[in-house]
């Protein structure tokens, strides 16, 4: 059952077109990241879920209902992280959490909420005393404080520091697993692809590719590298010739391997027939923050899509083209 | 709705809370009126009915200018800093996000600071009896003066907050606006020592008429319809321009 369904949604702000057909489908109890680099409509997006933006057009439904016209409804059902938000410097995390407890149907019991999230020893601690890390903390308790169905965390673990960041993922999990459908927005291409089953990418207002973490590598089709010393003589236009490898190179009796699909798989295969052992192996994995440049067509992109920018669209990878319309055909 | 009820409940008790915890604000409102009442009142010669103004004494001028100075300090330094800054923070967009309207925060922090007010205005009163000043003697005047007293000053407040694009903005033209209005409550120099002309452009404004009609009915007096009309329409124009002005985000 799709707990999000977001079809040809469309937002402009002053005539600039931030959201140009949005399509996504998030399924229930799944963590679904929507990925994007910033300005491409990530939190737009979210805050139409929300109810918090009301789109020029399309539609949006979650848990079925309009998130604008049955706002009230939505809301008791939800839970929000929201990007860039203080609290009153002199309210204690205790009291936040009881506070947004009191406006929810059947809330979480503050206290346990507080434990859950490292916040057991700060309750009485005032919201202006804590590090960045425990305000992000105190932010993702209060998103989960109604008991949602729907959790909408947006930029979950900026400012926590590596390990927190860890932890967090695993808490995130847990959320999951009780039942609790995740939309996570994220620029970190690692904690996408470490914590999400699915996830989409968007870029000019559009999505421009979903599936799991794993599909968007493959479909991204980034080239990996597979480095290793062989310890006997190896032929290599005979590696060069396998399925999947597009370079073979040797260097101080080094050699690269670069390559889409299963072409490590080959490689391996290879050897092991010649009976060649090698030494110094690594692989580099390709990451999904490498298909990510590949679909959006850049790294990062600091301003928001322009007519330009869109009408050069057309020189992306032609992958992106058919993922569109599998994500289509998903709805 | 006992969910509403419920988190208005929860609501005011942290605002209450917070309210105590700025330390300025909460002093100038609960502490200083009363404390300066007693100042005034331990001095014999404050306590004696004078000539000059008109057979009053001096503690009783004050009694009233002190229950402005009270409403005065929440309206322009309390509401002001305090709703803008909630908007700065993202605190009622965050309130948004969940099943309460961020209005539940007006319908919590009026009823707060109108209490404040009111308890202020008893320990005044308090003070006044042990210093030889009668209870109001037009009480149903005196509470109306009253009422609309708040409205007017309380309504100017939301206009600030919401015309303010942070706290320290709703901070700094607060206070911009609380010391002209001081001064025209005759907190400096009571307005029955000012000129005439000085005093009739008091009556046209919400801390001076709000003295005035304060007095009167604490005098014995009925309020004078100059004073109510023009906190009546201070509370409307200022309320009005509130509603449509105000953001909450």
């Amino acid at each position: 059952m799709a707990v999000i369904e977001v079809s040809q949604l469309r937002k402009a702000y002053r005539g600039r077109g931030v959201l140009d057909g949005v399509d996504l489908t998030v399924g229930e109890g799944e963590i679904f990241g929507l990925l994007g680099a910033n300005g491409a409509g990530k939190t737009t997006t979210v805050e139409c879920c929300e109810g918090l933006r009301r789109a020029d057009s399309g539609t949006v439904r979650v848990l079925g209902l309009d998130p604008v016209r049955q706002a009230h409804e939505l809301r008791a059902r939800i839970g929000v992280q929201l990007q860039e938000t203080r609290l009153q410097d002199a309210l204690r995390v205790g009291e936040a959490l009881e506070l947004y407890a009191s406006f929810y149907p059947r809330p979480r019991d503050p206290a346990d909420l507080a434990t859950q999230w490292g916040l057991g020893g700060l309750r009485r601690t005032a919201f202006g005393k804590l590090s960045g890390g425990q305000r992000q903390r105190l932010f993702i308790a209060l998103a989960l404080v109604g008991n949602p169905q729907v959790a909408f965390l947006d930029e979950l673990t900026t400012g926590l520091d590596p390990k927190a960041r860890r932890e967090t993922w695993e808490l995130v999990r847990e959320v999951r697993d009780s039942g609790v459908t995740v939309l996570l927005v994220s620029h970190f291409m690692d904690e996408v692809e470490a914590l999400c089953d699915r996830a989409a990418v968007l870029d000019g207002g559009r999505i421009v590719a979903s599936g799991t973490p794993r599909e968007l590598i493959a479909r991204a089709g980034v080239a990996g590298t597979l480095g290793f010393r062989p310890t006997a003589p190896l032929d290599l236009a005979e590696l060069g010739r396998l399925p999947g490898v597009t370079g073979v190179t040797e260097r101080d009796g080094r050699v690269e391997v670069t390559g889409t699909g299963g072409y490590a798989d080959e490689v391996t295969r290879l050897l092991a027939g010649r009976g060649i052992v090698v030494t110094g192996l690594r692989i580099h994995e390709r990451s999904l923050e490498d298909a990510f440049v590949t679909l959006t067509g850049r790294p990062d992109r600091a301003e928001q899509p322009d007519r330009a920018a869109r009408t050069s669209r057309t020189d992306r990878p032609a992958v992106a083209d058919p993922d569109r319309t599998a994500a289509r055909r998903t709805r | 709705m006992s969910t509403t009820a419920h988190a208005l409940r929860r609501l005011a008790t942290v605002e209450a809370r917070l309210f105590l915890r700025d330390p300025a604000t909460a002093f100038f409102s609960l502490a200083f009126p009363v404390v300066l009442m007693a100042v005034l009142g331990a001095i014999p010669a404050l306590r004696r009915a004078s000539a000059d103004l008109h057979g009053l004494s001096t503690v009783q001028l004050y009694a009233p200018i002190l229950a402005v100075f009270s409403l005065l300090t929440l309206a322009m330094n309390g509401l002001p800093p305090v709703l803008a800054g909630y908007r700065e923070r993202g605190v009622l967009r965050r309130l948004s996000a969940g099943p309460v309207r961020p209005a539940l925060v007006l319908a919590a922090l009026l009823p707060l600071y109108l209490a404040v007010a009111v308890v202020s205005l008893l320990l005044v009163t308090a003070v006044g009896l042990v210093c030889g000043v009668p209870l109001p003697r037009q009480p149903l005047g005196f509470l109306l003066a009253f009422v609309l007293a708040a409205c007017a000053l309380f309504a100017m407040g939301l206009l600030v907050a919401a015309v303010a694009p942070s706290g320290k903005a709703g901070n700094a033209i607060g206070a911009a606006l609380f010391f002209p209005m001081m001064f025209f409550s005759g907190i400096w120099i009571p307005r029955d020592l000012t000129p005439e002309l000085l005093r009739r452009i008091g009556d046209l404004t919400p801390s001076g008429a709000a003295v005035q009609a304060l007095q009167d009915t604490w005098t014995g007096h009925l309020p004078h319809g100059v004073d109510l009309v023009t906190l009546a329409l201070f509370a409307l124009g200022c309320g009005a321009a509130a509603a449509k002005l105000f953001r909450w985000e």
